[in-house]
């Protein structure tokens, strides 16, 4: 009597959703205020948590949060203040002392000792240890104990950025849980020293941490004000923002400029557009490897491109909230960065029209762009040359396969974002783009010869004359058009205070309720 | 009746080992696997001790039985992206997503079968154009459109469901109603069609004749016979949104083996899409071999 039983059961069933979709009415609020829970979502998870085995912002983030790193650059005044160590001094430019502070536990438990940050920079410098950040660790040759709270790195190569290097993208690790439980265990069960310790992980779906109650008094970062704090991993846009309306996320980010338009309008809700330190830019094929006598080995052909765009248009009506016009290929702010003295481009499509004319192309050409994020900025370039006769395909692709292609060869102009891993030195654009590495498409000696010497020197002064130099002949040549500072959009319940910085780290540990 | 079962599994065992070999090749197909595996920055060396450590030097039949060997015992390698077991994520993940669609298609059915009935019942009026209506609707609509419409009622509006996640059973209402009305209308014109065919026939006649309450006819002599046919085609859609369910899962955030899938599909994270591709079609097949079965069983007639 299969009808009977599947009338029944259809009934129970039916009476049962009925009663869900009753019950359903009442349902607690999990986040916010009342519980003291700050929860942020963001799109992707890290495939790793140790913070040494993912490349993703959202990874950053929560490295931040839960570990400490050996020094600390204060985000308002750019200074590199005690943190894990309370000295360091340098031996010379290849060998670098430093002091540990004392009394600092991991969440485990187990002390600080100078063991654990020799363990944490000699493992993640071994292939074994499959890092995906190397070059933010191979400027180092190895690390010893040399004392009851003293360690030694030494260096590869004079590397005036390496305090900028241990103030944000090194954290410690301890040495004798990670040599228990291996890299498995340590992903599954993270531990640090910072303000928030992880107290469960669920793959695909959330981190959740609490204050570290016992975190060291007179860190420069401070106890976490907020509780528990919880990371959540939601991949629909809309969905974020539905969460955030609804009250079940206190806290979004890279909110499009339309949608944070629209949630202006609730007064439940704080938005804040601040700039990055993630800039946008095209690179040319300088070579011409992508296709058979490219025009953009012409270099009248590259200033006409540069011509061609109206950035500050793009930023006024695309990017806005606290963009800025790039002129030299890095972030202004970070060290080494300049503008002054370094050719710019100017809005001026007559002006192109006529290099182009003046290059041989006066009916312009084809070409092809590809990029893989912002498919509106892409789009806007891709306009702006339409309308001086350069006709631009767009490939639109993921991140692996774009950069798969131009280092290649095979794309002509990439649409380019690089935001420095919050770096706040040069030497973590320029030189990944322009000194000779699979990534340059120019490989100008000049150019490469320039920023050597400005990563390798320990003079500041020389520093700057060289990365200056380099900046120069790199806008010169139009070897790349620098677009403009990324903004970001944050969207959170209004009860929080939370302040945004350009290395897009958000420091929830700074973050309180409003009383 | 047996000889029919025992063709019929000797088939989907077929199509198991087919399915297996073709999600064994996705692997291969896109480029040299242990460059994968390694990483942008690995060496040559590096690499070639990946290649070691996985067995990818050995010959392709080689791999695949050993592959396939491991498969048998639910061993499915570890994923490239993820420090785990295949077997422990596409585990993990699982149960939201069979939850996902067992709600879902209860739903489907609740709506579909009794509209479908009401709708041959009183063919041709308003109700049956309604019914119509509906059901067209719901193949026109996107999934992920009316998902977030749902969300834009339920719970910005009115504030009576979460928006997304799988926290409670509460989490899985809007998303089980949206995936449950893609397969409404199928189930609802099947069920209507049925209905008109057994309504006209001979029997049912007869039940008028005597007098018995329209009630009594539909449920008892309508249904019954018309529900046939529902049964195949609900374990087919059944089927159909375990593999669906991606753009559900990523709208309301449920991590389950659709996301989990579209993911590793962006991350080139093989051994994952592999499983689960496999896993997806093990039970497609086996639903499919049970409702025929079960047809067979109610059905003399599709025996032969």
């Amino acid at each position: 009597m299969p009808t009977r039983i599947e009338a029944g059961r259809i009934c129970k069933a039916g009476a049962l959703l009925a009663g869900l979709l009753l019950a359903g009415v009442a349902g607690p609020a999990l986040a916010g205020k009342a519980n003291d829970t700050l929860v942020y979502a963001s799109d992707s998870e890290p495939e790793n948590l140790s913070p040494y085995h993912n490349n993703l912002r959202e990874g950053v983030i929560l490295a931040r949060n839960v570990w400490d790193t050996l020094l600390y650059r204060d985000p308002a005044t750019g200074q590199h203040q005690p943190m894990l160590a309370t000295a360091w001094t340098w031996v010379d430019p290849v060998t670098l002392d430093l002091t540990l502070r004392d009394g600092v536990t991991f969440h485990n438990g187990d002390p600080l000792t100078p063991e654990d940050v020799a363990f944490t920079f000699n493992y993640v410098l071994t292939p074994e240890a499959k890092i995906v950040t190397k070059g933010n660790v191979d400027w180092m040759k190895s690390t010893e104990v040399t004392g009851p709270n003293t360690v030694r790195i030494h260096l590869k190569a004079p590397f005036p950025a390496a305090l900028e290097y241990l103030s944000g993208p090194t954290p410690i690790l301890p040495a004798a849980y990670f040599k228990k439980v291996g890299l498995d265990g340590f992903s599954k069960a993270p531990v640090g020293t910072g303000p928030y310790r992880i107290v469960s992980v669920e793959s695909g779906r959330s981190v959740k941490m609490v204050r570290n109650e016992k975190y060291w008094p007179g860190s420069p970062v401070g106890k976490a004000r907020i509780g528990k704090l919880e990371f959540r991993i939601i991949p629909d846009a809309d969905s974020r923002m539905a969460e955030l309306m609804t009250g079940g996320v206190d806290w979004i980010w890279r909110v499009p400029t339309d949608q944070a338009d629209q949630l202006k309008r609730d007064p439940t809700l704080t938005v804040v557009s601040a700039e990055t330190m993630r800039v946008g830019y095209l690179q040319f094929d300088v070579q011409g490897r992508a296709q058979d006598n490219s025009p953009l080995k012409d270099v009248r052909v590259r200033q006409a491109i540069a011509h061609a765009i109206d950035r500050k248009a793009m930023v006024d009506n695309l990017a806005r909230g606290g963009a800025r016009v790039m002129n030299a290929l890095c972030f202004v702010e970070q060290f080494g960065c300049t503008d002054e003295g370094v050719p710019t481009y100017a809005y001026d499509p007559a002006k192109a029209r006529a290099l182009l004319k003046e290059a041989g192309y006066p009916n312009g050409f084809e070409i092809d762009l590809s990029a893989y994020r912002e498919r509106d900025y892409a789009e806007a370039v891709i306009g702006y040359l339409r309308a001086v006769g350069i006709r631009a395909k767009l490939n639109y692709l993921r991140y692996a396969a774009f950069r798969d292609a131009l280092r290649a060869g095979k794309t002509s102009i990439g649409y380019q974002t690089w935001g420095s891993f919050s770096i706040n030195d040069v030497s973590a654009f320029t030189g990944i783009y322009f000194r000779g590495g699979e990534e340059d498409l120019a490989r100008d000696p000049t150019v490469i010869a320039a920023l050597q010497a400005g990563d390798t020197s320990t003079d500041p002064a020389t520093r700057k004359a060289k990365y200056k130099e380099a900046l120069t002949r790199i806008a010169a040549q139009a070897y790349a058009l620098p677009m403009f500072s990324y903004p970001s959009n944050y969207a959170f319940s209004a009860d929080l205070t939370f302040t945004a910085q350009t290395d897009e780290v958000p420091r929830f540990y700074a973050a309180s309720w409003k009383k | 009746m047996l000889g029919f079962a025992l063709r019929r599994i000797l088939v989907a065992v077929g199509v198991a080992l087919t399915v297996s070999v073709a999600s064994f090749m996705l692997l291969h197909l896109s480029g040299d696997l242990a460059t994968a595996i390694a990483g942008p920055e690995a060496t040559g060396e590096q690499i070639a001790a990946v290649r070691a450590q996985h067995g990818l030097d050995q010959p392709l039949v080689v791999q695949f039985a050993a592959w396939a060997w491991r498969a048998l015992h639910f061993d499915f390698g570890r994923s490239f992206y993820f420090p785990e077991q295949v077997t422990d994520l596409v585990a993990a993940r699982m149960p939201v997503t069979l939850t996902l669609g067992v709600i879902a298609l209860a739903v489907a059915l609740l709506v579909a079968i009794p509209l479908g009935v009401l709708a041959a019942f009183y063919r041709d009026t308003w109700l049956d154009r309604a019914a119509l209506a509906i059901s067209v609707l719901g193949q026109a609509m996107p999934s992920f459109w009316f998902g977030l419409t749902l969300i834009l009622i339920f719970s910005v509006n009115l504030r009576w469901l979460p928006v997304s996640g799988n926290a409670t059973w509460k989490h899985f209402i809007l998303p089980a109603v949206a995936l449950g009305y893609y397969a409404m209308p199928a189930v609802m014109r099947l069920t209507r069609n049925g209905m008109l065919e057994v309504l006209s026939s001979d029997y049912v006649r007869t039940a008028r004749a005597k007098g018995l309450p329209p009630r009594k006819i539909l449920i008892r002599h309508g249904l019954r016979n018309a529900v046939i046919p529902v049964i195949a085609l609900a374990a087919v859609q059944f089927g159909f949104m375990l593999g669906g369910s991606i753009v559900i899962e990523a709208v309301f955030s449920l991590q389950g083996l659709g996301q989990l899938a579209w993911e590793s599909i962006a991350r080139n994270d093989f051994p994952v899409v592999q499983a689960i591709v496999l896993v997806l079609a093990m039970i497609y097949i086996g639903l499919t071999l049970a409702a025929d079965l079960l047809n067979a069983l109610l059905d003399p007639r599709l025996r032969s």
